[in-house]
């Protein structure tokens, strides 16, 4: 089947029910979405389907034919994913980082449908996506900064 | 592989440096008399450190500046704070310092087990040393290519300058011919004054893997690829202790994908660091392994643990807990009678469940058998156990094998243990040599870890009619890591009892301390702050629940209890081990636990009025030679819901080599803290762990995570005082703090966590 994956045309041929992650890590080596649960519980593999936040572990290749992918190697091809990027290196969000492509990408969707969020609209958010080392509050804030940095016109 | 950690052993060094060359290694083994007292601190680690510039340091001719770290990152910043020790020491510009990993050898590079919250406090000096060198050889270079005296150049941010003429040469002008020189005498090094320092002390520097993680380019385990590669996953036995009977893959090898399956030998308790034995199931992608493995039928033998049932189990640790005896650890003066006689007494028991650590990466490994040889990929905190681990099961030698140090994904003290390394090495061997990855699921990860073992304190504490504390009395009981090792142990070790029991320097008149035996029934291991999360947490709940008793404010009671300012030998106090720290260099600091309790009280604006459903708790304790307090703000609603606006964190770390970095881990194990106490636990029926992932086993999430984390330092007077440790000091206070602001809040005093629904109304 054919998929869209970050504006590339990519030519897939695995078992419809195959979760994209797998797809995306294994088949075609895109290794930046993560691999955390299993199960939609954590949030490592979040990726955009046609805009909308999935995990990529529990949603299968199928639905995604004919539909468009972004995976955090494109993120920064969105205005907000390219802030949320400055901002999570400007705070030094991450620790050992490998929750951190599933939680810019969560962030991302968030200011794209939300561009003020509060600490509420982030809680709501960002709580499908576990961070074992505890930046939480981190990431607070560089949400915030980057939808400042939006609104006031700059990119990061 | 993708280029981003660049494994040296992979990949010649680039000109400049060469690889060659004396290594200054101390800590091994030598007959001499010196060798007769007793070492500590980085003297005592296993293969000691070696400060060799040779080893650490390589200039291109473009001036690329290249630093190897040899310990492990998993999130505490070490790839970042080391190397950022060697940039500012030898005068580099962190813009153009590439760092590189090192492959598990000790004998290169110094000890590489990565935890206990050691590796600046170990490693600071030998990476000044190495920059230290790096530096004057190419001063001494600059000099003689200039042809003036050495007095009259300079190095300064990637040059050297010849200070009466301006002229100026670059690194990487000077690489070839200062690595032609001799290494410095180790007592002729000259260190940079602290007011020089570019990145030591500052915030300065960036996380090396910024941006690599934030654009999905860093290389975790997870993410390594070698052509050819096949990937697999294991069914291991369900309790501790099962075996294999018989298995039917019948099912298993009709999954597309599915290449076939193979069983690994179980390994009877102990379980040291081997496998636990299963059968393998190998595919062309790790989904496809996945299926197979549910297709799978499988009979397992049970084993000695089968029936261990963690319910029943907390009660035989609450009956020791509350029998008088049990191995005594510490006495001073007669608790019992004072106990007996008292005007009044308190007594209260504290119990944490197992815990796993859940890393975000579940272990991992990729192993390539070569016949005479193995190579591994792997997340692994203790690259040098790996490599004689796998060694020992492949019989191969130590040096057949090389382990290759990825990014971790988290360790938490998980990935200190290398049973999945060789899973993937014996699979890749069984595959006649293909490359495997062998991933764990979210499931493997948290029905078969090494456990935070699981423990029931009971304390008791004499009162004269002043209300002046005059005998404590702590008996902990709980399984041992030891028991890991050797199946026969029941008692806690140096090493637990050391962290938080026999140390705690509080000045009472009468104590008694006691480690009555407990057996284990399931793989225990280090989890981040170890035994220092249920000592902490029964201690400052209890010292807060003799305060209440006695009607006096908490934090004056803990401060009289710390007494005047005094220097403790712990050996005092029967703590032979001090984290391996001198003694004299280190001893028990009262003075430092006063000042954090009073930095953080006062930050917090400890005693604030608050309205009702809302309180404040304090915590303090001494843990990794560093010394830690916290305050936090709880709201609780009327339905029991508990919100935390705001922490306050406290830390006498000595001095601070990387802020930044020792901010993000308090405010990391803030959240970790909150995080087991409010919702951790694995429990066991039939020997089997009771959860399985995030939905059973749950986790601090943003919705729970606190408003603010306030982190306060206490300043060191200058680099030479002794360094403490950083990863870890922040976790034990936080547990106990967050009780105690619940009590404050509602009156309700938690002892069992985690607290999870005990406060619905």
């Amino acid at each position: 089947m054919k998929i869209t994956i970050n504006e590339q045309v990519h030519q897939v041929d695995v078992p419809d029910d195959m979760p994209i992650l797998w797809a995306l890590r294994d088949v075609l080596g895109m290794t930046g979405t993560k691999f955390g649960c299993g199960q939609s519980l954590c949030g490592a593999c979040t990726v955009m389907l046609d805009g909308q936040p999935i995990r990529s572990c529990v949603t299968p290749v199928k639905q995604a034919e004919n539909k468009k992918l972004t995976t955090i190697e494109a993120i920064s091809e969105q205005p907000a994913g390219r802030a949320i990027q400055a901002a999570w290196m400007e705070k030094n969000v991450p620790q050992c980082g490998y929750c951190q492509s599933g939680q810019i990408v969560s962030a991302t969707a968030l200011l794209n449908t939300n561009p003020k969020p509060s600490d509420e609209d982030i809680n709501n958010a960002m709580s499908g996506n576990i961070c074992r080392c505890g930046t939480y509050t981190r990431i607070r804030d560089a949400i915030k900064q980057a939808a400042n940095k939006l609104e006031a016109g700059h990119e990061g | 592989m993708k280029d981003n950690i660049v494994n040296i052993s992979r990949r010649s060094f680039v000109k400049g440096f060469a690889l060659s060359g004396l290594v200054l290694a101390v800590g091994l083994p030598g007959l001499s008399a010196e060798e007769e007292k007793p070492k500590y601190g980085r003297d005592a680690m296993p293969n000691g450190w070696v400060d060799n510039p040779l080893v650490f340091v390589s200039i291109a001719e473009d001036g690329t500046v290249t630093i190897v770290a040899h310990r492990a990152e998993m999130g505490q910043g070490v790839r970042t704070s080391l190397p950022m020790v060697v940039a500012d020491e030898m005068e580099a510009d962190w813009e153009r310092v590439k760092v590189v990993q090192a492959p598990g050898n000790e004998q290169k590079y110094g000890n590489q087990n990565t935890d206990g919250s050691r590796s600046v406090r170990h490693f600071f000096m030998p990476m000044r040393n190495v920059g230290s060198a790096a530096r004057m050889m190419l001063e001494t270079a600059a000099a003689a290519m200039m042809a003036v005296p050495v007095s009259e150049v300079k190095a300064l941010n990637h040059e050297v300058i010849h200070q009466p003429s301006g002229r100026k040469m670059g690194y990487g002008e000077l690489a070839q011919a200062a690595a032609q020189l001799d290494v410095p005498e180790r007592s002729s090094l000259e260190y940079k004054s602290a007011e020089d320092f570019r990145y030591i002390g500052k915030n300065s520097s960036k996380n090396i893997d910024g941006h690599a993680i934030a654009t999905g380019q860093a290389e975790y385990g997870m993410d390594v690829r070698l052509d050819d590669m096949v990937y697999a996953v294991v069914a291991h036995p369900p309790a501790y202790g099962d075996t294999l009977k018989s298995f039917d893959d019948s099912e298993a090898l009709k999954v597309p994908g599915v290449i076939k399956t193979l069983t690994l030998p179980s390994s009877p308790p102990p379980a040291v660091f081997n496998p636990l034995g299963g059968v393998v199931v190998v595919a062309e992608n790790t989904w496809a392994a996945m299926e197979g493995r549910k297709k799978l039928k499988i009979e397992w033998s049970k084993g000695p643990n089968s029936d261990y049932d963690s319910k029943a189990f907390r009660q035989t640790l609450e009956q020791s807990a509350k029998q008088k005896g049990g191995k005594v650890l510490r006495q001073l003066g007669d608790a019992y009678k004072t106990l007996e006689n008292a005007e009044s007494t308190l007594s209260a028991g504290y119990y944490i469940p197992h815990l796993a650590q859940a890393p975000m990466e579940p272990p991992v490994a990729t192993a390539h058998f070569q016949g005479d040889s193995c190579e591994l990929w792997a997340s692994t905190q203790n690259p040098q156990a790996s490599v004689d681990t796998v060694a020992k099961w492949l019989e191969l030698k130590p040096e057949q094998v090389t382990v290759n140090v990825t990014l971790l994904g988290g360790g938490f003290g998980r990935k200190s243990k290398p049973d999945y390394l060789v899973e993937a090495a014996l699979t890749s061997k069984a595959m006649n040599g293909k490359p495997v990855k062998l991933v764990w699921t979210r499931e493997d990860d948290i029905q078969h870890a090494y456990y935070h073992t699981v423990s029931y304190e009971h304390l008791e504490a004499a009162f004269d009619e002043n209300g002046k504390t005059q005998a404590w009395l702590h008996r902990t009981v709980a399984p041992s890591i030891s028991s890991t090792f050797d199946a026969s142990s029941v008692h806690q070790m140096p090493i637990e009892i050391g962290m938080g029991v026999v140390n705690i320097p509080y000045a009472i008149p009468n104590i008694q301390l006691e480690n009555p035996a407990a057996k284990n029934h399931t793989r225990i291991g280090w989890f981040r702050s170890v035994s220092n999360l249920p000592h902490a947490f029964a201690v400052q709940s209890f010292i807060a629940e003799m305060a209440h008793q006695q009607q006096r404010d908490h934090k004056q009671l803990l401060l009289e209890l710390i007494g005047d300012d005094r220097q403790i030998d712990p050996r005092t106090l029967q703590d032979d081990w001090n984290y391996g720290q001198s003694p004299e260099i280190y001893p028990i600091d009262t003075g430092r636990l006063r000042r954090v309790v009073e930095l953080v009280t006062d930050k917090a604006s400890w005693g604030k009025s608050l309205p009702s459903g809302k309180g404040q708790g304090l915590a303090a304790h001494y843990s990794f030679v560093s010394y830690v307090a916290a305050v936090v703000e709880v709201e609780v609603s009327d339905d029991g819901e508990v919100t935390i606006p705001q922490v306050d964190i406290a830390i006498d770390c000595g001095p601070q080599v990387n802020p930044e970095r020792i901010r993000s881990q308090l405010e990391g194990a803030c959240v970790m803290g909150i995080s087991f106490a409010m919702l951790g636990e694995i429990s066991f029926k039939d020997g089997v762990a009771e959860q399985d992932n995030f939905d059973g086993y749950q986790v601090t999430r943003m919705d729970g995570a606190p408003g603010r984390i306030n982190v306060h330092f206490v300043p060191a007077k200058d680099y030479n005082q002794p360094l403490g440790g950083v990863g870890e000091p922040g976790m034990p206070p936080i547990a106990p703090a967050l009780c105690n602001a619940i009590f404050n809040a509602t009156k309700k005093r938690i002892r069992n966590l985690p607290i999870r629904y005990q406060l619905e109304a």
